[in-house]
């Protein structure tokens, strides 16, 4: 049993947002973490000390764990944001302000 | 950043379907803050009463964490499918819709501000779909916080792989996203949320290896009279169980995952048995394969708000900080009630319990008159002390036991967001002598970072509480309840908003205006 079959979803036919180029299925509803996890991605940030990855934790907006780059924009919680027909989502590396200090 | 006070309410108007003439009501007589179970049923009962009420949430939806489920444009024809008990949800929210109530979704209150009695002005971010993100302002004549509780983490080693994912978060991704962790998850820490998040999860498709507890259960018989009285959380629990059940999934007790796997994301864990003091038992140690772990250890109540205005609180039978109300759930600051999680963890049914007796002692305020029979205000009374009783029982038998910090490397990262490891803490203490979370995190930046301490801060408060850096339950009880200014991020554009005189709203709420010490703890309710 998948959990959109659980609740009986039908939602509209999904779109596609991009990841680090990659093109993933979206259903509409989903956060960006959502769609994330259901294409199997649990990593979307680089620390800005150790260099680690991370993705969503709190799943709620609170530990800012899931901070991704939304269209150019850094530091967007990906659990909070729904995510929107083409969509271009990077990995945050750091604080997300590596590009504009170079 | 313009003042879009009016443009929000056409926004949260229209996203309901309905227009709202802007402004036309405020200041509100009530606006409550948290569309959970509480203030749900907060916001229908001062409604029905007459007031006029404002609810605001950061959500796009009612439904709080408990009630959280997938976006409309999902259309989800049996969202019930993941809820226990969802008709008393889907009552409040028709009472909402036929209630008059002017709904804010998607409103991040991050400071509310006393003007004057019987004034206050709530400051909130809002941020219309493809729209710029605008600052507002609600003005109200009395506020009821029910803003609910978060997850309290007790870190492990391997615990920011990813795949390690809060076991509320992972209950709030499948709730509202339709979405898993992985396959094989791993379900552990303590408290009765883990036994719904695996229920959850088996039921939408997810193998459970293992749902791992580190009190024992058998603690609740030794408080059988606040058991008894508890049908309802019994037939809860029983629902979850039979989840398990009909999965194999056995909970394991007195256990705990000490250490998580992997290298670029979880692969296993290990498990291993604790002694009643939670200290992880040597030679017990057994591994686990698994894709995900959901990891919690109960909640702590979301206070922020209120610790900003100087509210009184209260210790919590776990050693959480919860606000001290009076027995018609009013805090120490007259007009500002609070319902819910913010008072002590105790479940959806005390929560919308609470939050009606919250909104009839408002009403009552506001319109001089009584607004609800006796017999009904004394039964109401009643059933919300008998779940605090049982609630108070839950705390104590899952209150974590000292001896977790045992589990800690020095190398473990206690503070996520500025990656501090306990060694540094435990160094703070040892070699300069930091005695609580405030001057650990000074010392060594752990809850400086984005989340403001809220995922570390128990764990840093425990760490920092003893010399020898192996506390005490006790130690960690001892320190004062963390204070946020800012409740949540704001740019700095919308604050010298608030400062530049062209933009003065009716008060500014400059974070030095806030009161300069912590509240008093116990103060009588
Ligand atoms: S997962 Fe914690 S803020 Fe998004």
């Amino acid at each position: 049993m998948k959990p959109t079959d659980l609740v009986g979803a039908t939602p509209g036919p999904p779109f596609t947002i991009t990841f680090d180029g990659r093109r993933l299925d979206a259903l509409p509803g989903q956060s960006i973490a959502a769609v994330l996890w259901a294409a199997g991605i649990l990593s979307w940030r680089i620390t800005r000390g150790g260099g680690r990855p991370r993705g969503a934790f709190c799943g709620i907006g609170q530990c800012h764990d899931c901070l991704a780059t939304v269209n150019g924009r850094p530091n967007r919680r990906a659990c909070l944001v729904t995510a929107r027909p083409g969509d271009t989502v990077t990995t945050q590396e750091g604080n997300g302000h590596a590009g504009f200090d170079e | 950043m313009p003042d879009s006070t009016s443009d929000a309410h056409r926004t949260a108007g229209a996203s309901e379907g309905h227009e709202l003439p802007p402004d036309a009501r405020e200041p509100y007589d009530l606006a409550v803050i948290g569309a959970g179970p509480a203030g749900l049923a907060g916001a229908v009962t001062a409604a029905e009463h007459g007031l006029s009420v404002a609810l605001l949430d950061s959500a796009r939806q009612p439904g709080g964490q408990f009630y959280r489920h997938p976006a409309p444009a999902t259309r989800a024809a049996r969202p019930e499918a993941l809820h226990h008990d969802w008709p008393a949800f889907a009552d409040l929210r028709d009472r909402l819709k036929a209630g008059g109530v002017t709904c804010l979704f998607d409103h991040h209150v991050w400071t509310v501000a006393r003007e004057a009695e019987d004034d206050w002005t709530i400051h909130a971010l809002t941020e219309p779909p493809g729209d710029q993100q605008h600052s507002v302002r609600v003005r109200a004549r009395a506020i009821l916080l029910a803003t609910g509780s978060y997850e309290r983490q007790l870190p492990f080693p391997g615990w920011t792989l990813p795949g390690v994912v809060g076991a509320g978060g992972a209950q709030a991704m499948l709730k509202s996203g339709l979405v898993l962790p992985g396959r094989r998850v791993v379900v552990a820490g303590s408290g009765p949320l883990l036994l719904a998040v695996a229920g959850s999860l088996v039921t939408a498709g997810a193998e459970v290896p293992a749902l791992v507890e580190a009190s024992s259960y058998f603690r609740y018989t030794r408080h059988p009279r606040a058991l008894a009285a508890q049908p309802r959380k019994l037939t809860e629990g029983a629902h979850h169980a039979e989840a398990l059940l009909r999965h194999r999934v056995r909970p394991r007790t007195r256990h705990a995952v000490t250490e998580a796997h992997g290298t670029d994301r979880v692969e296993a864990v290990t498990v291993s048995r604790l002694d009643h003091e939670w200290h992880p038992i040597p030679g017990t140690e057994r591994r686990i394969d698994c894709d995900a772990l959901a990891v919690g250890h109960g909640l702590i109540p979301q206070i922020d708000l209120a610790t900003a205005l100087g509210c009184a609180t209260r210790r919590t039978a776990d050693g959480t900080h919860a606000l001290a109300l009076s027995p018609l759930q009013e805090t120490s600051l007259r007009g500002l009630w609070s319902a819910g999680e913010t008072s002590g963890v105790g479940g959806a049914q005390q929560a919308m319990a609470e939050g009606e007796l919250a909104a009839l002692a408002a009403a009552s305020r506001l319109t001089g008159r009584r607004p609800a029979p006796l017999p009904h205000l004394r039964s109401l009374r009643r059933s919300r002390d008998r779940m605090n009783a049982f609630a108070d029982a839950m705390a104590v038998t899952h209150a974590p036991g000292p001896g977790w910090t045992r589990w800690l490397t020095d190398e473990t990262d206690v503070c996520r967001c500025e990656e501090v490891p306990a060694g540094r803490v435990r160094e703070a203490v040892t070699e300069y002598g930091a005695r609580d979370a405030r001057s650990a995190k000074l010392l060594t930046r752990a809850g400086m970072g984005w989340c403001q301490g809220r995922v570390c801060g128990w764990a840093v408060s425990c760490l920092a509480s003893s010399p020898d850096t192996a506390p005490t339950h006790a130690g960690a009880q001892t320190s004062a309840p963390d204070r946020r200014p800012l409740a949540t991020p704001v740019p700095l554009g919308v604050l010298a908003d608030l400062t530049s005189p062209d933009r003065q709203p009716a008060s500014p709420p400059p974070a030095s205006d806030l009161p300069p010490h912590p509240p008093t703890e116990g103060q009588p309710s």
